[in-house]
């Protein structure tokens, strides 16, 4: 599958479409996972074309084996015979490899790329425990505290934004782009509805994270972003799938 | 982008943490005059709580008034900030970058865990199996080498010391102290010559010297450890 991209940088800048043909470069993925989404955002931003290859994690191919061998994982970037592992790892890469194209990710100043680096560490740790978690919880007080600390990232993600924006009325964590940060969270969007969904939750509370919520408007509206998101019904069926058959959770409906 | 001798470096740690240590040694690479400030774990200080809120872990670098935690976000800081030729730590390349990132994720992942293991382990089927793992890693780490250090430079970072070389650096002091106290060789240069040679010219390094607490202490505080803990249920 070729991608070719076109990109669409948010209202207050210049629209242009650049494409890139940079040699060889293969991204091996799986539909749902936010780790892969954001590698799709950044490369489609960047306006690099690239080969997407959907893996199949129960009957892993050569080409995965052979590119990450140590933890046998997706997403993995290739690029001509480099192979990079680790989202962000990867997305690091792309912005530095690619300095000279497209918006940077991460931002010059070495302090807010320390922040950059510190959130984005940090919404993948609470991610991957606190909302997946609310998914794999087997009583309903083990579910209770995970929805309250998915709620406690919320807010303090709306913090963090409310900090990166004051004074400023930037729109994105990133500025006036989207930015590492940005691409970090707003890839988790169609799980965080999903967790909704199933959990009966409501989660993205403008009462509660105003802030974020405007943000999530904004980023919604880029093409590249509303063209990478799972449908978010696909997402509850496959959370669901992973919750009778990997994760062996009855749920309390 | 270089910082004036005005602003203040504050460290907060405590000696013994590998973590701590990685922060320490890029400091005096960079030749920065900072504050140690040592913590004292289950009493930490306001400062440590203010300044790592989310975490209230240690190290946390206080640098002209604003915290930043995490070693190695730290370490990248330190670089990015304090840009003296000669003392960089990330290679230029992007993939050679890509390479040190990837290698800290993967020690800090799947290293610490197992070489804490093989610290606690008291029985011989816990230290088997935390010794292979922790052999794994090494392996593995072995055979990065040559690919990442250029052919006969002595560190991973090439001629000097760099990021990864640092994250990996850090824990050799608690390797030491889990030999003694194991009774093991980890840094065997039958099974890991190239390690074991990079191991003795990054301790050389008098940055890294001026950090790395006495083998003893370690030993004395991993006993004190071993003497608290319980193993995790058997799954």
């Amino acid at each position: 599958m070729q991608h070719r991209s076109h990109i669409n940088f948010p209202q207050t800048l210049i629209h242009s479409q650049v494409k890139m043909a940079e040699g060889d470069l293969k991204l091996l993925g799986t539909w749902p996972s936010p780790f892969v989404l954001r590698i799709k955002m950044v490369l489609q931003q960047k306006g690099l074309s690239y080969e997407y290859l959907e893996q199949d994690l129960k009957n892993k191919g050569e080409l995965l084996l052979k590119h990450n061998p140590i933890y046998k994982k997706i997403p993995i970037l290739i690029h001509g015979d480099r192979s990079i592992c680790e989202s962000l790892v990867i997305l690091q890469y792309i912005d530095e490899n690619w300095s000279d194209i497209g918006p940077p990710l991460l931002p010059a100043d070495p302090y807010e790329r320390a922040m950059a680096r510190f959130w984005a560490a940090y919404i993948d740790e609470k991610f991957v425990g606190s909302f997946w978690g609310i998914l794999k919880a087997a009583t309903e007080e083990a579910k209770a505290e995970k929805i309250a600390d998915s709620f406690g990232v919320l807010q303090q993600l709306e913090g963090v934004f409310k900090k990166c924006s004051a004074g400023t009325g930037k729109g994105f964590f990133g500025g006036d782009t989207i930015g590492f940060i940005d691409v970090t969270l707003g890839s988790q969007l169609s799980w965080i509805k999903a967790v909704e969904k199933i959990s009966g939750v409501k989660l993205l509370d403008k009462t509660k994270i105003p802030l974020l919520m405007e943000w999530e408007k904004r980023f919604l509206a880029i093409d590249f972003v509303k063209n990478t998101l799972p449908n978010v019904e696909k997402v509850v069926e496959y959370g669901r799938l992973l919750q009778a058959t990997t994760w062996k959770v009855t749920p309390a409906k | 982008m270089a910082a004036s001798g005005n602003q203040e470096v504050t460290l907060l740690g405590v000696r013994l943490s590998p973590f701590v240590i990685r922060v320490g040694i890029a400091l005096n690479i960079k030749e920065v005059q900072y504050e140690f400030l040592e913590e004292i774990l289950s009493a930490k200080s306001e400062l440590l709580l203010k300044s790592n809120p989310v975490y209230k872990k240690v190290p946390v670098l206080i640098h002209d008034g604003k915290p930043i935690c995490e070693s190695m976000i730290i370490v990248q800081y330190i670089d990015d900030v304090w840009t003296r030729s000669g003392t960089t730590l990330m290679p230029t390349d992007p993939y050679q970058k890509a390479m040190h990132r990837f290698w800290t994720v993967y020690l800090d992942d799947k290293f610490e865990p197992s070489l804490y293991n093989l610290t606690m382990s008291q029985t011989e089927a816990a230290k088997a199996e935390a010794e292979e793992q922790t052999m794994a890693v090494l392996q593995l780490l072995e055979e990065a080498f040559v690919k990442m250090s250029n052919k006969g430079k002595p560190f991973f970072g090439g001629d000097t010391i760099g990021y990864l070389d640092i994250a990996i650096g850090s824990y050799l002091g608690w390797m030491r102290a889990t030999e003694e106290i194991i009774g093991l060789k980890l840094l065997d240069d039958a099974r890991i010559p190239l390690l074991c040679a990079w191991a003795e010219n990054f301790c050389n390094n008098e940055a890294v010297r001026n950090v790395s607490p006495e083998i003893m202490k370690i030993v004395e505080y991993a006993k004190f450890l071993r003497s608290k803990y319980t193993p995790p249920p058997a799954k």
